[in-house]
C-alpha cells in the first residue's frame, strides 16, 4: 500500500518502523529537515520537506496514489485539516491524531462529518490501559480482545508464586484453570512454551482466559492482589486527565498531584471529585505527606521518563504492595527498564502504532476475515492477533490437531457467539468466530488463513 | 566499525562479479579464443569461491551505519577491481598487474583512460570485459546489489547514498530497492535502444554492444585504435545524442515513465546541462571551421567532443589535441564541468557549479547589503545549509586533490599540460587528456607509482571523493 504519514515526531518515527516492516511504500511529510531526515537516514521511506496541510506538498508526496494518510503532527487542527484535504486531492482513506480532551466527547461527530476513517487518541487509549490495570492489579499488563471478553494478561512468576517450579501441563489438571499460556519471556528470550516446560521465578508470562476464569487462576496461584481502591498519579497531563475520569467513574479515589497552578485549576474544575495537589511530585516528603505508603496504586506520569522511572522506584521501595504503572514515552531502553522489576510500563507511542497497524492489516477488503485487534508484545517479537472469520474457508471446519498450522503460531482463544473456548485439539474454527492467534513469527498475518503452511 | 557486515558484503560482491565475468567467457567461446575464455572462467570460480569463503559466516550485526556505507563502497570497489584485473593477467592481454588494475579501474569508474598502446590486438573477450566494467560501474554495483537482493532494511541507503553521485541523493520511490530497480530498468532500457539502433546502423552486434556499454556507462574505452573515429558518421551521431542523453540526471527519465515530461524541464540542472552543452559545441565549431571540409563536418567535431568530454565518457572521433587553443581550452574547462547529478556520468556535477555560482551571487550582494537573508534556491526549493556547505567543501577537496595527485606524478618528468590533463581525465573520469596523454595516445608513459596516484584519483573521482579519503582516516578503522 502507499501510505502517506504527515510528522516525522515520536509517534511518526514509530509507525515508519513498524509499517516498514510490513511491505508497504512510506513517504513521510514535516515542516522541519532535520526530523525528516532522521526518518530517511535509518529506515526505508521516502521524506518531503514541506507542509503537510498544503496541497501542493500532498500532491508532490503522491496523493493521488495514496491508499491511506495517517496525520500526526503534534496539532489536532493540522491533522484534522490536513485529513480532510487529502480526502478531497486523493482518493484515500484518513487517520488523525486528536489528543485534546476538549473534541473528546465529538470524536465521533467529527470522524463522521470530515470523512475520516478513524481518529485515534493515544492518550485515552493509554488511559484506559492503565485504568484496567488499577482494575486488575494482578496482571503487569493486559490487553483486551472481543471487546473485554477476552484477556491477555501478562504477569511475573515470583518466588512465592505457586507457578515457582511449576510444569505447564498442570495447570489444566491439577489446577482446573481453563487458561492458556500464550509466551514466555525469560532472559530477554520469548518462546511459547510446550506443555513439558517448567516455570521459574522471574519468568514474565502471558495467560489468555476470560476475566472471570483469569480472576480465579491469579487467586489458585497465588499472586491475587485484590483490587486497588486509592490511586495517586503525579503529573497531571492528558492521559492523567482521562484515567481520572476512569478511575473516578469506578469508584476508585484518585490524588493528582500537579506542579503547575493553572492546571491544577483546570484540572479541579474538569474532575470536581479528584483531590488536586498544587505540589512538585518528586518532592519526597510531600509524596509522603500525601499518603504514598498508604496508597493502593500509584502511576507516574509526568513529561519526563527518568523522572517517571525514579518515581516509580522510590513509590515500590516505600510501599512494596502499591501497584506502580510507569509511562515511558520517549527513552527506549527496554533491556535496562526490564531489570527495573516495575510492575507494568506503558508507552503510548507503541499503542498508537499498534491500533494504526492493526487498521492498515484489515484495509484489504479482499480477505474473507478480518483483523479485529492486534498487538505487538514484547518488543514487537510478539503479536497477538483477533481475527474475525467472515465465511468458510480452508481453515473452518477441521480439528485444530490436524491442522497443518506453521511453527511458532498458537490458536489461543476463540469467542463463539459469546462463549469463550480455549481450544484443545477437538475444536474447530467456524464462520461468525472471533479467534485469537498469537505468533511469533514475525511474518505478518494479514488473514486467517497464513496461520496455515 | 562493524566489520563483519562489511566482510559480508564485500563477499556478496565478489559472488556478483563472478556472474559478471561469465559474460566475456561467453564471447571469448564464441570466437574461438580457448585461452582466454579459460582465463575468465578460472577468474569467475576464483571470485565465487572467495566470495562464499569470505561471506560465508552472517554478519553478527546487520548494522550499517554511514561509517560503514562509505568503507563497504570504497573497499568494494577496489576489491571488485582486483579481482576483475585478474582475467587481464591470466590470458596474457596486459601482463604487468599494476597495468592491468589500471585498466580494470579505469573501466569501472567508467574513466577509460587505457595504457594500451594496440587495441585491437586484444582477444575479444577482454575487449568485452573491457567496456562490460563500464557499464557495471555506471550505475554502480552496490545500486544493482540492492535491486536484487534485499540485503537489509532502511540503512542501505547509506550504501547508495555513498555510491551514488551528485551533492544530495534523493529516492524516486520510497523504497530503496524499487528505486534501484527503476534506475537499473530505465539504464538497461537506454542500454537495448542503443545498442540495436547502432546495430540497424550498420554496426556488428560485437561493435554495438560494447560500444553501447561505453556510451551509456560514460566510460569510453573503444574496441579499435581510432575510437570511434573509424565509424560512419551516422554512427558518430547516434553516439553524441546518447552520450549527451546518459549525461541528463536519471530523475528525468523517471518523469517521463511516468508521462509528467514538463518536469523535466523544470530540472534547473538539466536546462544548464543542455545550455553549456549547446554553447560551448557552437563556439568550438566556429572555431575549428577552418580545419574541415564542410560546416556539418565541423558540427559533428565539435558536438561529439563536447558531448564526450561533458558527460565524461573520453570516446573521440578526432584528435582533439590538435585543434586550436581556445577549443582546448573548453574543453578542459568542460573536464571540470560533468554530467548531471543522479546521472552516469562523472566529473564535478553541473548541480554543484549552479550551487556555488547562486552562492557567489549571494556572497556579493551581501557585500552591499550586509543584513541580507537570502536562501539559495534550486528548482523551486531552497537547499539547505547543510548541502550548500558541503558542495563548497567538495569543489575544494577536489582541487587539493587535483594538484597534490600533479605534484605526486611529477616525479615522472613530463610537461604540465600533460600532468594536469592527465590528472584531470582520471579524476573526473574522462580518459584523454591533452599532449602526451591526448586522444591520439595513452597512459602507458607513467610510471608505476603515478599509476597508483591516478588509480587512487580514478577511484575517488568515480566515488565522489569522500569515501576514499575517509579509508585514509585513522578513525575508520577503530572498532569503536
Amino acid at each position: 500500500m502507499q501510505i502517506i504519514i504527515v510528522g516525522c515526531g515520536k509517534v511518526g518515527y514509530t509507525l515508519v518502523e513498524q509499517l516498514s516492516g510490513e511491505e508497504h511504500n512510506l513517504v513521510v511529510i514535516d515542516e522541519k529537515e532535520d526530523r525528516v531526515a532522521s526518518i530517511t537516514d535509518n529506515l526505508d521511506a521516502m521524506g518531503i520537506v514541506g507542509n503537510g496541510v498544503s496541497y501542493q506538498t500532498l500532491q508532490e508526496a503522491g496523493i493521488a496514489q495514496a491508499d491511506l494518510l495517517i496525520a500526526v503532527t503534534g496539532s489536532d487542527e493540522q491533522n484534522l485539516l490536513c485529513c480532510v484535504i487529502a480526502k478531497k486531492a486523493g482518493n484515500c482513506k484518513t487517520i488523525a491524531r486528536v489528543r485534546n480532551p476538549i473534541y473528546n466527547s465529538e470524536l465521533e461527530f467529527l470522524r463522521k462529518e470530515l470523512g475520516l476513517a478513524m481518529i485515534i487518541n493515544p492518550e485515552m487509549t493509554c488511559a484506559n490501559e492503565i485504568a484496567r490495570i488499577f482494575q486488575f492489579p494482578s496482571a503487569m499488563k493486559i490487553d483486551t480482545f472481543s471487546k473485554g471478553r477476552i484477556e491477555l494478561l501478562h504477569f511475573r512468576v515470583t518466588k512465592e508464586c505457586l507457578l515457582n517450579n511449576y510444569q505447564l501441563l498442570h495447570i489444566r489438571t491439577a489446577l482446573k484453570c481453563d487458561v492458556l499460556v500464550c509466551t514466555v519471556v525469560r532472559r530477554e528470550q520469548v518462546f511459547i512454551p510446550r506443555g513439558d516446560f517448567v516455570f521459574q521465578a522471574g519468568d514474565v508470562v502471558s495467560v489468555v482466559s476470560s476475566p472471570a476464569q483469569a480472576n480465579e487462576f491469579f487467586r489458585k496461584i497465588g499472586i491475587n492482589i485484590g483490587r486497588v481502591r486509592t490511586v495517586m498519579i503525579v503529573g497531571g497531563g492528558k492521559i492523567a486527565y482521562y484515567l481520572t475520569r476512569r478511575l473516578l467513574a469506578a469508584g476508585i479515589e484518585t490524588k493528582i498531584i500537579e506542579q503547575d497552578r493553572e492546571r491544577c485549576e483546570q484540572l479541579s474544575s474538569l474532575l470536581p471529585k479528584a483531590t488536586v495537589i498544587c505540589g512538585d511530585g518528586t518532592d519526597q516528603s510531600l509524596l509522603l505527606e500525601e499518603g504514598l505508603e498508604q496508597v493502593q496504586g500509584f502511576a507516574a506520569l509526568t513529561g519526563l521518563d527518568e523522572e517517571n522511572i525514579l518515581l516509580s522506584l522510590y513509590a515500590k521501595k516505600i510501599s512494596p504492595r502499591t501497584k506502580v504503572v510507569t509511562k515511558v514515552n520517549r527513552i527506549s531502553f527496554n533491556s535496562v527498564l526490564s531489570d527495573l522489576k516495575l510492575d507494568s510500563i506503558t508507552y503510548p507511542r507503541l499503542m498508537t502504532a499498534d491500533s494504526i497497524i492493526k487498521y492498515a492489516r484489515s484495509m484489504n477488503e479482499s480477505l474473507n476475515s478480518n483483523v479485529e485487534n492486534l498487538y505487538k508484545l514484547e518488543e514487537g517479537k510478539v503479536e497477538a492477533l483477533e481475527f474475525y472469520i467472515k465465511e468458510e474457508n480452508r481453515v473452518t471446519g477441521i480439528p485444530l490437531q490436524n491442522m497443518h498450522i506453521k511453527k511458532n503460531i498458537l490458536i489461543c482463544c476463540i469467542n463463539r457467539g459469546g462463549r469463550i473456548i480455549i481450544p484443545g485439539g477437538q475444536d474447530m474454527l467456524a464462520p461468525g468466530d472471533f479467534a485469537v492467534v498469537v505468533t511469533m513469527n514475525t511474518a505478518r498475518l494479514h488473514d486467517i488463513k497464513d496461520i496455515m503452511e | 566499525m562493524n566489520f563483519s557486515i562489511v566482510r559480508f558484503i564485500l563477499g556478496w560482491i565478489l559472488k556478483f562479479e563472478s556472474v559478471f565475468l561469465l559474460l566475456p567467457a561467453l564471447v571469448g567461446l564464441f570466437y574461438g579464443e580457448q585461452r582466454a575464455s579459460g582465463s575468465y572462467l578460472i577468474s569467475a570460480a576464483l571470485c565465487l569461491l572467495v566470495g562464499f569463503l569470505v561471506s560465508f559466516k552472517p554478519p553478527v550485526s546487520r548494522q550499517l551505519y554511514m561509517r560503514e556505507g562509505f568503507a563497504c563502497v570504497a573497499l568494494g570497489w577496489l576489491v571488485m577491481s582486483i579481482f576483475g584485473a585478474v582475467p587481464f593477467v591470466l590470458c596474457g592481454d596486459i601482463p604487468s598487474c599494476t597495468d592491468a588494475l589500471f585498466e580494470t579501474v579505469s573501466g569501472f569508474t567508467t574513466t577509460g583512460a587505457s595504457i594500451l598502446t594496440d587495441v585491437e590486438a586484444l582477444t575479444h573477450a577482454s575487449l568485452f570485459w573491457r567496456s562490460f566494467t563500464h557499464w557495471v560501474g555506471g550505475m554502480g554495483v552496490f545500486v544493482f546489489i540492492m535491486a536484487i537482493l534485499p540485503l537489509m532494511g532502511g540503512s542501505t541507503m547509506n550504501l547508495m547514498r555513498a555510491e551514488s553521485p551528485g551533492p544530495s541523493v534523493g529516492k524516486l520511490v520510497p523504497r530503496v530497492m524499487d528505486t534501484a530497480k527503476i534506475l537499473y530498468g530505465i539504464y538497461l532500457g537506454i542500454t537495448l535502444l542503443q545498442s540495436i539502433l547502432l546495430c540497424i546502423c550498420g554496426l556488428d552486434l560485437f561493435e554495438s554492444l560494447t560500444t553501447t556499454f561505453g556510451t551509456v556507462g560514460t566510460g569510453g574505452f573503444g574496441i579499435y585504435n581510432s575510437s570511434i573515429g573509424g565509424f560512419s558518421p551516422v554512427v558518430q551521431n547516434v553516439i553524441t545524442v546518447f552520450m549527451i542523453l546518459s549525461g541528463i540526471n536519471y530523475m528525468a527519465y523517471f518523469y517521463l515513465l511516468r508521462r509528467e515530461p514538463r518536469k523535466i524541464f523544470a530540472i534547473e540542472e538539466v536546462r544548464w546541462y543542455l545550455a553549456v552543452i549547446l554553447a560551448s559545441a557552437l563556439v568550438i565549431c566556429a572555431n575549428i571551421r577552418p580545419l574541415y571540409g564542410t560546416l556539418g563536418e565541423a558540427l559533428r567535431h565539435s558536438f561529439f567532443q563536447v558531448g564526450s568530454i561533458i558527460t565524461t565518457t573520453g570516446y573521440s572521433t578526432a584528435d582533439f589535441d590538435a585543434w586550436p587553443m581556445l577549443s582546448k581550452t573548453i574543453l578542459v574547462l568542460l573536464m571540470f564541468c560533468g554530467a548531471c547529478a543522479g546521472s552516469t556520468g562523472g566529473g564535478i556535477k553541473v548541480s554543484r557549479f549552479v550551487i556555488l555560482f547562486k552562492t557567489i551571487g549571494r556572497e556579493l550582494s551581501t557585500m552591499i547589503h550586509p543584513r541580507l537573508v537570502r536562501k539559495i534556491k534550486m528548482d523551486g526549493h531552497s537547499v539547505p545549509q547543510e548541502v550548500v556547505r558541503s558542495t563548497h567543501v567538495y569543489i575544494s577537496v577536489y582541487f587539493i586533490l587535483l594538484l597534490a595527485s600533479m605534484l605526486l606524478i611529477s616525479v615522472d618528468g613530463h610537461n604540465f599540460t600533460t600532468n594536469f590533463t592527465a590528472v584531470a581525465a582520471t579524476l573526473n573520469n574522462i580518459g584523454p587528456g591533452l599532449d602526451l596523454v591526448g586522444p591520439a595516445q595513452n597512459f602507458a608513459l607513467y610510471s608505476a607509482f603515478s599509476k597508483y596516484v591516478l588509480i587512487f584519483d580514478m577511484l575517488a573521482g568515480r566515488l565522489e571523493l569522500f569515501p576514499m579519503l575517509i579509508l585514509l582516516l585513522p578513525s575508520c578503522w577503530k572498532k569503536y
